[in-house]
């Protein structure tokens, strides 16, 4: 590990190397690699559309553990918690897992990610961006503390309709876990959850131990073909399923420079996280007015758009003519056979009939210009019955 | 060129009084827009605080100003200058080193720069990124003010009444929160400004170092964090707030706006001093030079700081009392000073690694606030620092054309250093004990560096004011706080680059928006010339808008 992480001269490799590297770099046939939250992470393996289909067909491995990760723990952390996040923390049992959002005091978001209850006093938080300042600001008077943890832990992210068959052939007892439920086995975190909108689960251990847990789950992954995948691969699953991620379909309060760039929960299409009856957390007295006055100025919406283009950057019109937002993120789907995209639409254009976007295709060095129909749709665009069939299903 | 057809009609139309960067900005806008423009200089060469000279005989030193990010990149652009030999390097990294044997690295790269954080502080490593977005809106709101002139705030003229106007809609583009944060900001000492993100004293000392540079205040001081929004106002390539160098030293920046004024048909002279500026009838004819020639013009434009124009190149009787007054309050307390070195080889550090990229950016030796803050005590006693602060580089680590290969040249510059020594002018003993003391800092954390040195220049405030013709070895020409800015620069009533006298003009830094080789002061008041003229500005295209 002591490689892995030398912190004296961080100039000589800027990006770290996940304890699960060595397996990566491996299997890595094109060195696609890109750089998240500072370390080197596999953009694909070789073949994206392979990786997608078996997202989606059989069983895949991602490697999560760039993921930010915050120990929060003490006998003040669920009230901590509660007063942080969107969600009532009372609610969240041992054993389980919340998805969630934070704001700061003007109700913006500043992230999004998902909350494990580990113990009555022990919590870890998992996001895309760093917020120890505004987490120990937020402890200040809860008897907790807080830790950033993201270099212990090392995570993957195994998804796939196979998935639950390769844990059991592991060795793995997970017939009874329910979607947002985690159990440790043997030292390992297993959580029913994901980013693909299918059935999958993230395992969690010691940096230490990463790469027997790979191997084992590779070993017991082969007769479904177990392979590992790209963020290109996972960022088509995760728009499928209709998913936002920080930086791209929202700018975080703590880095917008442009005042007016931020954006509420109810903005984004998370105000179903807000918990108005458990008491004050941070940023409810401006929701609680956003709410009441009817102001929310955008709405996160998804689009199904004509045509086989990915809308990508496209501009939002009404009537083809009206301005009314951007969108932040779009591909060609293959599971669903169409074009789909998340976008950022003026609130009162939001449920339009008469939305369109307007695509600039480069086709051998010149641009068809496409001004396509786009249909606000629910979100998850794709949400297959296996994604929460309890005990889920053997194939 | 016919000869005049009066023989008493002035030959030129613009005089420019010294070929700094902001006379030669001036001098180039106004010959490209159709005048007849002379720029005469007291030295034998041009280019006032941003020269490079090879006092060594191998190694090439930027004598005064050393690094590069203010310049602005309109005139770069309306000047060609980069047609006439300017190039601008990035440059990389840097680092604190401390007295108890370690270092703070700093970096380009982000994630570098947050690991290097963490090392020290682990909530610091995550603060930087919400510090870097508050210094930027800052910056966003002051930016575009640069590079117009300012608004008197009691005029009714139209101009003054619509910039007035444009101030007024971009304050309220604010949020109450953000107004009152931008209040905080410009009244804060940057001690207290950084306490509300960092904790680790060598973080702070770091980022504090923006705040002091040129100013006679210290880190404690009300008033500081805002000079250090000057500091992060340029960029490199639209990478605001990062610094470069100019290729050749930054005597390179004033060589190719000689090349360009010239190229435009402008005339330099340099060795000629001004010994007086002349006036009749309230309106100045051109001006006498020290060796008593006379050039007239009908226009004089000073490069030169206010108290040197006004108080010092005049006669104060063509001025009217209150403003001459109000000049002598202008305050430009010089801080500090400066050592060029050549070296024969380059220094070592034991605490930084080997081969760390830091000897290619910025070195510090001063670990905490409390130290940079005692420093600035000895200069309120009226001495120089005994511990001082240095932000010193090697540029010669990136610029090959300063030393041949191997050796190098070191630019230190240090704080704090008092115009006058208790009261006393300098002397060459006080200025040699100076040198002493930053070569012993230096020592101290590089040992054997004594004998790598081949020459060393040492200035003090006397030698900047004798040499540059700067007051009181001031480099921003009049200190950047908060009551000497914007439309109170350098007096009330007179921040429009227009003076109490017809055709006389001010385009030094002196002027908004002050120092740092930004070139603004200079542009801006050509606009101004150019408008007073009715002439057109086609070559004085829109300031960049910042996005």
């Amino acid at each position: 590990m002591k490689d892995l992480h030398d912190t004296a001269r961080p100039w000589e490799r800027p990006l770290l190397r996940s304890p699960f590297h060595p397996r990566m770099e491996a299997l890595n046939r094109h060195s696609s690699w890109a750089p998240w939250s500072g370390w080197l992470s596999a953009l694909d393996y070789g073949d994206t559309e392979m990786e997608v289909s078996a997202i989606r067909n059989t069983a895949t491995l991602y490697d999560l553990s760039p993921m930010v990760k915050y120990r929060v723990a003490g006998p003040g952390a669920e009230a901590m918690l509660d007063r942080l996040t969107l969600r009532n923390v009372a609610k969240l049992k041992p054993g389980r897992v919340q998805y969630t959002g934070w704001c700061d005091d003007d109700g913006k978001l500043l992230d999004d990610g998902t909350l494990f209850r580990l113990g009555p006093e022990e919590f870890r938080l998992c996001c895309q961006e760093r917020h120890l300042p505004w987490l120990l600001d937020s402890a200040i008077g809860f008897d907790v503390a807080v830790e950033e943890v993201t270099e212990e832990i090392a995570a993957l992210s195994l998804q796939g309709p196979c998935s639950a068959s390769v844990l059991r052939a592991a060795g793995f007892d997970i017939e009874a876990l329910k979607p947002f439920q985690h159990d440790t086995q043997g030292g390992i975190l297993i959580s029913r959850t994901g980013f693909t909108g299918d059935l999958g689960y993230e395992l969690w251990t010691g940096a230490d131990a990463a790469l027997p847990l790979w191997d084992r789950l590779m070993e017991a992954g082969a007769p479904w073909h177990l392979r590992p995948v790209g963020s290109t691969a996972l960022d088509i699953a995760r728009i499928e399923a209709g998913f936002i991620v920080a930086g791209t379909d929202f700018i975080p309060a703590e880095q917008a420079l442009r005042e007016d760039r931020v954006l509420s929960p109810l903005e984004l299409g998370l105000g179903w996280m807000i918990d108005w009856e458990k008491g004050h957390f941070t940023g409810r007295r401006a929701l609680a007015a956003e709410r009441e006055g009817n102001t929310s100025r955008w709405a996160l919406v998804g689009l199904e758009v004509e045509g086989n283009v990915a809308a990508e950057g496209a501009i939002v019109y009404r009537g083809k003519r009206r301005e009314v937002g951007t969108v932040t993120s779009a591909i060609w789907s293959p599971t669903t056979k169409q074009s789909l995209a998340l976008a950022l639409v003026e609130a009162k254009h939001a449920a339009s009939p008469d939305l369109w976007v307007e695509i600039y295709a480069m086709r051998e060095l010149r641009y068809a210009k496409l001004m396509q129909r786009a249909r606000p749709a629910p979100r998850p665009f794709f949400s297959p019955a296996r994604r929460r069939a309890t005990p889920p299903g053997a194939v | 060129m016919n000869a005049p057809a009066f023989p008493t009609a002035a030959p030129y139309d613009a005089l420019i009084v010294g070929a700094g960067h902001n006379g030669l900005v001036t001098a180039a806008y106004l010959a490209r827009a159709g005048m007849r423009v002379v720029a005469v200089e007291k030295n034998d060469w041009v280019g006032g605080a941003a020269v490079s000279r090879q006092l060594d005989d191998e190694v090439t030193y930027s004598n005064c100003s050393y690094v590069c990010s203010l310049f602005r990149p309109e005139i770069m652009r309306d000047l060609e200058l980069p047609k006439h030999g300017l190039q601008i390097l990035p440059y990389e990294a840097g680092a604190v080193l401390t007295e108890d044997g370690g270092f703070l690295a700093m970096s380009r790269d982000h994630e570098v720069q947050r690991r290097e954080f963490a090392r020290h502080s682990r909530r610091d490593a995550e603060a930087y990124d919400r510090y870097a977005r508050d210094i930027l809106r800052h910056c966003r709101f002051i930016r575009p003010m640069l590079m117009r002139t300012p608004a008197d705030p009691v005029s009714l003229r139209p101009r003054d009444l619509g910039e007035l106007a444009w101030m007024g809609r971009k304050v309220m583009e604010l949020s109450e929160r953000q107004i009152s944060e931008m209040i905080r900001f410009w009244t804060m000492s940057i001690s207290d400004y950084l306490d509300e993100y960092f904790e680790h004293p060598v973080i702070k000392a770091y980022l504090a170092v923006s705040a002091i540079i040129g100013t006679a205040l210290g880190p404690m001081s009300p008033g500081s964090a805002y000079v250090l929004l000057h500091h992060y106002m340029g960029d490199v390539d639209g990478n605001v707030g990062a610094w470069g160098y100019a290729r050749g030293g930054m005597g390179a920046i004033t060589q190719a706006l000689k090349a360009s004024f010239e190229a435009a048909g402008g005339e330099v002279r340099t060795g000629k001093g001004v010994r007086r500026i002349l006036v009749e009838g309230g309106r100045t004819t051109g001006v006498e030079l020290e060796d008593g020639e006379v050039i007239r013009a009908s226009r004089v434009i000073s490069g030169m700081d206010a108290k040197r124009t006004f108080l010092g190149t005049m006669d104060e009787g063509d001025l009217p009392g209150e403003f001459v007054s109000a000049i002598r309050k202008f305050k430009t307390r010089g801080s500090s000073g400066k050592l060029n070195i050549a070296l024969d080889a380059a220094p070592d550090f034991p605490a930084l690694p080997e081969g760390a990229p830091m000897l290619r950016g910025d070195l510090h030796f001063t670990d905490s606030i409390e130290r940079m803050e005692r420093a600035y005590d000895d200069w309120k006693d009226g001495t120089f620092s005994a511990d001082p602060f240095q932000d010193t580089m090697i540029p010669s680590m990136i610029d090959p054309t300063l030393a041949p290969p191997g050796k190098h040249f070191m630019s230190c510059f240090v704080q704090y250093a008092p115009p006058k020594i208790r009261g006393q002018a300098w002397s060459d003993a006080d200025r040699d004990a100076f040198g002493e003391t930053v070569i012993d800092q230096i020592a101290r954390y590089s040992p054997g560096f004594r004998d790598r040195v081949r020459h060393v220049e040492v200035r003090t405030p006397r030698e900047l004011e004798a040499e540059v013709g700067l007051t009181e070895g001031n480099i921003f020409q009049g200190e950047l706080t908060f009551d000497q800015m914007l439309f109170n620069r350098p007096v009330p009533g007179w921040a429009q680059y227009r003076s109490p006298v017809e055709g006389l003009w001010m385009c030094g830094s002196s002027t908004h928006p002050g120092g740092g080789v930004m070139g603004a002061p200079g542009r801006n008041a050509a606009a101004e010339i150019l408008r007073s003229a009715k002439m057109s500005r086609q070559d004085m295209r829109e300031a960049y808008d910042v996005l």
